[in-house]
């Protein structure tokens, strides 16, 4: 009975979970999985950083010293300093209305409100061209009154707001509808008021997956290219945001200072992409985690 | 065909599962493997169907070495908890699958297949049902169409895990009747898992009673009731009072006097004696084996359950007629018509 | 407070909890000044040009080229994404190795990098004189300026929505079904193939809808790596730019009507994919 005894390893016996591949598979498949990452995210991420400093700090210190990239950066800073705070309202209107309540159309409106994420960016751009352009809807209109938004900083926000529409609300609508109503009703039946038990209940179950849309929509509100570049008219040091100024120095030949803004751009992504995972983490999986739909 | 357990030890990390368990299955057999949760009743019927690999002791079947084969090569019928039935294809498919992935030598013709398919259905009664989804059947439907797929590939032998567990109680009633029907006509040597003692005892040939992944006890049902072999599977199988007794020779004392039960095999010394609730009768307190209170009756079926305090070591259960019928907060004594002792400990 | 009027004719379920008017009234007026009122505009401007406007605008050689190289490549870029997307999120979610949980933080990179970045990144990888383009210049294969340029942002920007959507139905995958095979017989093979994928594809066919409808319209990572070379490298989006600068408002309006009924379209698609698999599998 010796042979029963020694473990069943000592005797040569192979064994292999039945619900993974072979080692040698799994290996090759990490392997291609790395790779192909590696050629599509993390190369592309590496050399903005190289580019930038590939003359030194000096130079990449520099690109920020221009008056026309302060510019773009505070016009960048403002831009989303106003839409941001816009969506946020958007978004929590939005995600209160569909997930407390029982209403007729309701996948209409989350329909329409995913609108703008299946938008190219250059069209949600052109809408407002369409509208307040010299040839558009209102072009003439506005200016005989001497107002200007194409071409200008309510243009740029306009545009900016339209493409982060849907992020606040769309983290929030799933986040909102898995917590139901009843946490919300007992505070009601306590004799909280309407506002308080927004404050008190629904906000403190929310607030991971809020700063999270928040995040999101303040990364694309950034960095938005398309619909901005349509609706700027690119002018020098007034209405160039920082994603339109790496254009314009990248078109000048300017490498070291277009990847310089640009890798200041690559900072604010990996800071919302770090933010991300911490919440994740933070909220145990709740976040859903997905870009788009 | 036979199935032979040898010395298996399974650990997950630092927890063992199964210590050293050995036990045979005798072909046609239809055996119970029963425990309570963590008694590693599962691990051993995972064990067996290669699912998991035991880090010491063989798996026989039919007298060979099974330890090292591969899951897909054992030839099992396995059902699992919760079917585990494939949503994406309908019934028919569902069944068939196990016939279509062997290789070409091996796979029966495209008739041949649909034959036995309909042959399987009719067996579990849901002929007609082919092209139904899993997600439109109800629960006992998809255990069936689990049970005709894992009978599909004839297995050498077939494998429940908790194959009722899933279920409402009138349909696991109903669904029990039926398994040993189908055991019955097909003669399969079969192992189910379950923690429902009523359900392994009515059911199987033999049951094998687990605790804390070791063997406690396998027979017959009759075997295990009458003769069991440890306190836990004493109690397992049903409530039983304990009292504390002494073997002095060929008799059982409870305080000096003696019990009607064979003191055969133990030596002089303290023992520890359980008696079933229909081993106990209500008595007079003056001269009784134990004295206790009267803390609660209930009406279980045609007779009475009276729960007494302070007799045995915890409460005592006695079973009695309807006629007889104390008040609550009575002494009572009790008479003690026979139990089983074991070693103190 | 209960309403006479019988449940199926009231427009809302009654409720305790107070606000819904005031949000859903916010709602529905921030939604139609932000987006459907714009989109009209852009509607009305179309309609204005005909149906026949519209179709020789589209007919006009540059634009058809250019609306062919946009659909052809994507088309082409979401398939790519939507293989290597499926591998990525089966190694992410089954296997454990170090560095795992920094590359599965990774795969949104494409969705938060600014476009602008990611297309000059691109070409400073693959111009002739870049990292990669360097190691391919030799046998004569250039990558930035000609369409396959176009081809490796699509694919970068498709990512992650293709690895998103599959990772989490890759994760729920209940281990039962994957024993029940192998007890069958199935080799491991046969298992990843006619047990485990079947379930994921209507999750692999959304992702692939969401890439491609992400990569027709995309204009700032592709630009940049293009070339736009007219009739060879030149996209949808980049048209209805250079139309604008020329103060061709029509042309610009027509393809991007186009460009909006095909997204559309595919949105609907996306739609009728997740309504058959709910009702094919259940609550799958």
């Amino acid at each position: 009975m010796l042979d029963a005894v020694a473990r069943n390893t000592q005797k040569g016996i192979r064994w292999r979970s039945v619900v993974t591949e072979s080692a040698l598979v799994r290996r090759l498949a990490i392997a291609i999985a790395i790779a192909f990452l590696t050629l599509f995210l993390v190369l592309p991420l590496a050399v903005v950083f190289v580019q930038a400093f590939s003359k030194g700090l000096g130079a990449y210190l520099a690109a920020f010293q221009e008056p026309d990239a302060q510019a773009a950066i505070k016009l960048t800073l403002l831009v989303a300093a106003i839409s941001v705070p816009l969506n946020l309202v958007f978004g929590l209107a939005a995600a209160w209305s569909i997930a407390k309540f029982d209403f007729k159309g309701k996948s209409l409106l989350m329909t329409l409100i995913d609108l703008p994420f299946s938008v190219s960016p250059v069209v949600s751009g052109l809408i407002y061209v369409l509208l307040f352009g010299a040839q558009g809807l209102f072009g003439p209109w506005l200016m005989e009154h001497g107002i200007k938004i194409a071409f200008a900083l309510p243009g740029i926000v306009l545009a900016t707001i339209f493409v982060t529409f849907p992020f606040v609300a769309r983290e929030l609508i799933p986040l909102m509808q898995e917590q139901g109503t009843s946490e919300e009703e007992a505070a009601l039946t306590l004799g909280a008021s309407g506002w308080r038990t927004f404050l008190t209940v629904t906000l403190p179950n929310i607030r991971w997956g809020l700063l999270y849309g928040v995040l999101l929509c303040n990364a694309r509100a950034m960095g938005e290219f398309g619909a901005v570049s349509v609706i700027s008219g690119h002018i020098r040091g007034l209405t160039n945001t920082m994603p339109l100024h790496v254009e314009i120095l990248y078109n000048e030949y300017n490498f070291v200072a277009a990847f310089a803004v640009a890798s200041l751009l690559a900072c604010l992504a990996l800071v919302t992409l770090a933010a991300k995972s911490f919440l994740e983490w933070r909220a145990g999986d709740t976040l859903s985690g997905r870009p788009g739909h | 065909m036979e199935i032979k357990v040898a010395n298996v030890a399974k650990e997950f990390g630092e927890t063992a599962a199964l210590r050293d368990v050995s036990l045979t299955v005798r072909p046609g057999e239809l055996l119970a493997l029963l425990g309570p949760s963590g008694s590693g009743k599962t691990t051993l019927l995972r064990v067996i169907a290669g699912l998991e690999a035991p880090e010491r002791g063989l798996v026989f079947f039919g007298g060979q070495d099974a330890t090292g084969l591969p899951v897909q090569k054992r030839q099992v019928g396995f059902v699992f908890q919760h079917y585990a039935l494939f949503k994406h294809l309908n019934v028919a498919d569902n069944i068939a699958y196990g016939l279509r992935v062997r290789e070409r030598a091996r796979r029966p013709s495209k008739d041949e297949i649909a034959r036995r398919v309909s042959e399987l259905l009719e067996l579990v009664q849901l002929s007609g049902y082919e092209r139904r989804f899993p997600a439109q059947l109800s629960g006992g439907q998809r255990q069936r169409v689990a049970l005709a797929r894992a009978l599909a590939v004839e297995p050498r032998v077939l494998l429940l895990d908790e194959p009722f567990g899933a279920l409402d109680a009138k349909v696991r009633k109903d669904l029990r009747h039926w398994l040993r029907d189908i055991h019955e006509r097909t003669g399969q040597t079969t192992i189910f898992v379950t923690h429902d003692q009523d359900e392994a005892l009515e059911l199987a040939d033999r049951v094998a009673i687990l605790s804390n992944g070791r063997l406690e006890q396998i027979g017959t049902p009759d075997e295990v009731q009458d003769r069991p072999q440890s306190p836990f599977v004493l109690s397992f199988l049903g409530d039983a009072a304990r009292f504390e007794a002494r073997v002095a020779g060929d008799k059982v004392l409870i305080g000096g006097k003696p019990v009607p039960v064979d003191a055969h095999g133990h030596g002089d010394g303290e023992v520890a004696l359980y008696s079933r609730p229909w081993q106990l009768r209500l008595v007079s307190p003056v001269g009784a084996h134990a004295r206790g209170v009267v803390a609660g009756i209930r009406r279980v079926g045609g007779s009475r359950r009276i729960e007494i305090h302070g007799a045995g070591k915890d409460k005592v259960e006695v079973e009695t007629s309807l006629s007889i019928e104390p008040a609550l907060g009575e002494e009572v004594g009790l008479e003690i018509l026979g139990g089983y002792i074991f070693p103190v400990g | 407070m209960t309403s006479v009027l019988p449940a199926h004719i009231r427009f809302r379920r009654a409720s305790v909890i107070p606000g819904f008017g005031i949000t859903f009234g916010y709602t529905l007026l921030y939604l139609s000044l932000i987006v459907l009122l714009p989109l009209a505009a852009l509607v009305v401007r179309a309609s204005s040009v005909g149906i026949d406007g519209i179709v020789a605008a589209t007919l006009e050689p540059r634009v058809l080229g250019a609306l062919k190289i946009s659909f052809g490549i994507s088309f082409i870029a979401a398939i790519v994404a939507s293989v290597f997307g499926l591998l990525v999120a089966w190694v992410l979610t089954r296997y454990h190795f170090p560095g795992r949980a920094v590359i599965d933080a990774m795969v949104d990179l494409p969705f938060a990098l600014p476009t602008a970045v990611a297309g000059i990144a691109l070409v400073a990888l693959y111009a002739p004189n870049g990292w990669i383009g360097a190691l391919f210049a030799p046998f004569g294969i250039k990558i930035a300026y000609t369409p396959l340029g176009i081809f490796v942002a699509l694919v970068f920007i498709g990512l992650p929505f293709t690895v998103r959507t599959v990772q989490p139905l890759i994760a729920d995958i209940e281990r039962e079904l994957e024993e029940a095979s192998a007890t069958l017989g199935a080799s491991r093979f046969r298992t990843l193939w006619s047990v485990l994928l079947p379930p994921l594809l209507p999750a692999i066919l959304t992702g692939f809808a969401l890439a491609f409808a992400r990569a027709v319209g995309e204009y700032g990572s592709v630009i940049f790596i293009a070339g736009n070379i007219p009739y060879v490298s030149e996209i949808a989006p980049l048209l209805i730019v250079i139309k604008l600068a020329e103060f061709d408002y029509t042309g610009a309006t027509v393809i991007a009507t186009i460009m909006l009924a095909i997204s559309f379209s595919t949105l609907l698609v996306i739609n009728l994919i997740q309504a058959w698999a709910r009702r094919r599998f259940g609550n799958a």
